[in-house]
């Protein structure tokens, strides 16, 4: 069966402008994964619990607020207490150099930037998820048999 | 305890990270082991199903009415299915969105699916879904189909209530008769109803429903509401909870829930012949021949299906 790459794209925080967030979920979508957007205003719990019953392969976040360096980390260790630490997170918005190193240190998988191209987040994910984990080979194999 | 059997208890248990698994488990495998394990301890909740056109609000519906029954300590879970592109394969799964009040509570689970292929309002998985929050627990399932037409009516092989939700801006009395939609509605939930159009369309959803044969013991009760308010939500609970009574006092209940098993059965049987047949032709070692004796007509497709058919013995 058809194994898809599931991905969470949620919009934590005060700020309203989930613009970026939504190109990013057409974007996913058009290239083929499952994306489940869960709009404005998340709380870490919200997003962590959202991500634990989608089962999802990724976490999005978009953070244009500045506070990045709070909902990043909450996300992360949220995701470790429930014992969710396979899920990958990535994110999106205003980030400075320094605190992109800082994020990355503490677990954040990938953070893009102003401008990435869309095809940039694409093909990142591709080349990084495993979709449904464990059984990738099997699978592989599985769709080799063609005609 | 081994890992399988810890995480089989999880299930039972209703351990929201293990009732994941096993629903991303029974969506991509088409291996039944674990249903087949979970299968006894299914037949417990029940099913309502939720559908209507793109748009109706049946993802605010289901908020609403989820919020209500969890103010009667019942444990809900949400399936909520949204389309596959036939095109790219992929699928925007917005239906948590109109479900922010319910993220957080402990009573809930809530899973979006693709609809991936399927064109009747489902996914094909979402029965086997169902199936596992059904045995780990919860009380209620509520199915959210795709925003549908007029003829994707797949939900009510699945649930024990079926809501069609309408809009004022969802037509006449001459649509209300056709076939199709209407006909699988148990109760009709006319929502947004503080727009302009809301009482004519309930008048003419009347005036059909008169013309149709009534089943004893049950009027098809037509509901206003306004979702986003918690507008008329009471009445849909209390509409749902005297179908529940009628299907029980009529004896109807199980002789649905048994027709729902027949054609259960029936889908699978359909499903392992169709991939048997599939794989065979396919690895037919002259297929290419094949086809192109049937496309230069010295061949004909009716007797290439039926000798396929005889060779691999399911049909005599």
């Amino acid at each position: 069966m058809d194994k898809k790459i599931r991905v969470l794209v949620a919009k934590p925080g005060l700020d309203g402008h989930d613009r970026g967030a939504k190109v990013v979920a057409a974007a996913l979508r058009d290239a083929g994964m499952e994306v489940i957007y869960t709009g404005l205003h998340q709380s870490p719990e919200s997003i962590v619990e959202a991500a634990i019953q989608e089962d999802v392969d990724v976490i999005g976040l978009s953070i244009l607020s500045g506070a990045h360096m709070t909902i990043f980390p909450k996300v992360l260790s949220l995701l470790k207490k429930k014992n969710a630490q396979k899920i990958i997170v990535i994110g999106g918005g205003i980030i400075p150099a320094d605190d992109m190193k800082k994020l990355k240190k503490k677990g954040v998988k990938k953070l893009f930037g102003p401008g990435a191209p869309t095809t940039e987040i694409i093909t990142w994910l591709k080349e990084n998820v495993k979709p449904g984990k464990k059984k990738r080979a099997q699978t592989r194999k599985k769709n080799n048999k063609g005609l | 305890m081994k890992p399988a059997a810890k995480f089989f208890k999880d299930i039972l248990k209703g351990d929201k990270s293990a009732v994941a698994r096993a629903i991303t488990i029974v969506e991509n495998d088409s291996d039944y082991t674990l249903l087949k394990k979970l299968f006894p301890f299914s037949g417990r909740a029940y099913y309502i199903g939720i559908t209507g056109p793109p748009g109706a609000g049946k993802s605010t519906l289901v908020n609403a009415i989820a919020k209500l029954f969890l103010k009667r300590k019942k444990r809900i879970g949400i399936i909520a299915v949204d389309p596959t592109s036939p095109f790219s394969g992929g699928a925007l799964l917005g239906d948590r969105v109109r479900m922010a009040d319910l993220a957080l509570n402990k009573n809930v689970f809530i899973r979006s699916m693709a609809s991936r292929g399927s064109l009747g309002g489902l996914a094909k998985k979402t029965k086997d879904a169902a199936l596992v929050l059904d045995a780990a627990g919860m009380d209620y399932i509520l199915i959210e189909t795709i925003g549908v037409g007029q003829v994707e009516l797949d939900i009510a092989q699945v649930c024990d209530t079926t809501l069609v939700v309408l809009v004022p801006e969802s037509g006449d009395s001459i649509q209300a008769m056709k076939a199709g939609l209407l006909e699988i509605g148990d109760i009709i939930v006319v929502n947004k109803g503080d727009r302009e159009g809301c009482e004519r369309l309930i008048m003419e959803l009347k005036f059909a429903f008169d013309l149709r044969n009534q089943l004893p013991g049950w009027s098809y009760p037509i509901v206003k509401t306004i979702a986003t308010e918690g507008y008329g939500i009471e009445q849909v609970v209390s509409r749902i909870e005297a179908h529940q009574a009628y299907l029980n006092k009529t004896g109807k209940f199980e002789v649905l829930r048994k027709e729902h098993l027949f054609s259960r059965i029936n889908e699978l049987i359909e499903e392992k012949i169709k991939n048997k047949l599939r794989r065979r032709l396919k690895s037919q070692p002259e297929l290419k021949k094949i086809i192109d004796d049937i496309y230069s007509r010295r061949r004909n497709p009716f007797d290439v299906a039926e000798n396929l058919l005889k060779d691999s013995g399911i049909v005599p």
